[in-house]
């Protein structure tokens, strides 16, 4: 009995399933997302003190959410490539620190946009807002280190260290609303604090960003295995060459 | 054990031998430390407000500018391949090569930054919190640098992106030992952010020559 992540450790398998499941994914992802644009721009009430710029809430809490799921993501797999040394893990955190690193961005642009009219500020050093730039660079910082790295193979396993050393940052943001009082307001939790009217476009556009996420994150993997195996390819090719050439050299 | 203390009285005196590292590091410390009030304005009150807050932070990129000594010779010459496949456990070589970073750059930064301080008119009440702030907190900053330090050991012009790497890890070190001097001024005395500080130091002397000897392995292979 194999188990389902060893049956995916096939690159084959993971390409035959990933193509058959990229298209139902990605058109799921479309429509949540324009239904949940509707109801966000023009379904949904504007807020009775903050007025229509709350709806800046339904592209950034999304964003806040995966820049964190993201990097638990990239953790998780660079666990599964220390220990299990599974060979999707590395591909899978290859392809998803841009896209975390994105997310993050916009996070704190959104955020920083948001913050205009309602704190008069585009940013304070808030706890919330300094640990979310700090997740930032480490996006950044495992992005730079492993595009500093020539070999492959210790590219991914260094940058899957620097993840997991990384890794101490997001109970950090997690609960840093919560342990100190600041300016930014504590997490809203999708049962009782929001009102009904926004709480659903605020739940469609969640799913509908994660959805977006792991569609864009299966369609990077794909192309960083075939990326690699055109690398391999040409390889092979350079090496096939080289021994025709030095067989030809000795007769 | 005993190869332990012999590594590390070895990158000891090694270091103390070459001069130049530690003079670096202490000449680098006090000119940021002098340009801050050239840049901010030579208002007493203000730098003694903020004194505690650039001291850390010019300790911080003075220890910055030390990192890549702790592997990078010792990788060059090839000492690392032996060491990596003596009798010591590669963990406490890591362990080893910190510790010699904070004796030979931690604690002279940290026994200077007191000195420094009358530069920015530092409250005299707050001197012996900043000593005891730096000298607990500066362990964390050589064996979190050892981490960076063995990540990038191997890559050209290493010295930027090492400082994207460590320099986000350093954030809770910076945070709890700022706030542990400001806090320890008061009347309060050394409360809270000095124990986290502590526990930050602790925890990083545990986890971090495992994740720096994990990196060298792949990097020596």
């Amino acid at each position: 009995m194999q188990t389902l992540t060893q049956r995916l450790a096939n690159p084959t398998r993971f390409m035959e399933l990933s193509a058959r499941l990229l298209p139902w994914i990605s058109a799921a992802a479309a429509i949540l997302l324009a239904v949940g644009l509707y109801l966000a721009f023009f379904a949904s009430p504007a807020d009775y003190q903050q007025g229509e710029t709350v709806r800046i809430m339904y592209i950034h809490v999304p964003c806040a959410w995966l820049s964190m799921m993201v990097y638990g993501l990239i953790a998780l797999s660079s666990f599964g490539l220390l220990v299990f040394r599974h060979p999707l893990a590395d591909v899978s955190a290859k392809a998803a620190a841009p896209l975390g690193a994105a997310f993050t961005f916009l996070a704190l642009l959104t955020g920083s946009l948001w913050g205009k009219p309602m704190w008069g500020t585009y940013w304070v050093w808030d706890a919330r807002l300094t640990s979310v730039l700090i997740l930032f660079f480490l996006y950044l910082g495992l992005i730079a280190l492993r595009s500093a790295l020539e070999d492959e193979g210790a590219a991914a396993k260094l940058t899957a260290i620097l993840a997991l050393v990384g890794v101490t940052i997001l109970p950090i943001i997690k609960f840093s609303v919560d342990w100190w009082n600041t300016l930014h307001q504590p997490s809203t939790d999708f049962t009782s604090t929001v009102d009904p009217s926004m709480r659903l476009p605020l739940l469609v556009m969640a799913i509908a960003f994660t959805l977006l996420f792991f569609a864009m994150h299966l369609k990077a993997m794909r192309n960083e295995i075939l990326r690699r195996r055109v690398k391999a390819l040409r390889t092979q090719a350079v090496a096939g060459r080289d021994r025709l050439a030095t067989q030809g050299a000795a007769e | 054990m005993k190869s332990f203390w012999a590594l590390l009285h070895r990158d000891v005196t090694l270091a103390i031998r070459e001069g130049g590292a530690i003079g670096t590091a202490l000449g680098f410390f006090l000119v940021v430390v002098s340009l801050m009030p050239l840049g901010l304005g030579p208002d007493l009150n203000l730098l003694s407000r903020i004194a505690a807050g650039i001291l850390w932070i010019a300790l911080l990129l003075a220890a910055l500018l030390s990192l890549n000594r702790i592997f990078e010779a010792d990788h060059e010459d090839g000492t690392l391949d032996v060491l990596a496949t003596g009798p010591l456990p590669l963990e406490l070589v890591t362990a080893a090569k910190s510790l010699a970073h904070w004796v030979t750059t931690g604690i002279p930064l940290a026994i200077m930054a007191p000195v420094l301080g009358i530069l920015l008119n530092l409250d005299l009440a707050a001197y012996p919190v900043l000593v005891a702030t730096t000298l607990v907190g500066t362990p964390a900053v050589s064996f979190l640098g050892a981490i960076g330090a063995a990540l990038t050991m191997k890559t050209r012009r290493g010295g930027l992106l090492l400082a994207l790497i460590v320099l986000p890890l350093y954030v809770p070190t910076l945070i709890f030992g700022i706030s542990a001097v400001s806090a320890g001024a008061g009347p309060a005395g050394i409360g809270a952010s000095f124990l986290i500080l502590a526990a930050i130091s602790l925890v990083t002397i545990v986890l971090g020559p495992l994740a720096a000897a994990a990196a060298l392995k792949v990097q020596l292979q």
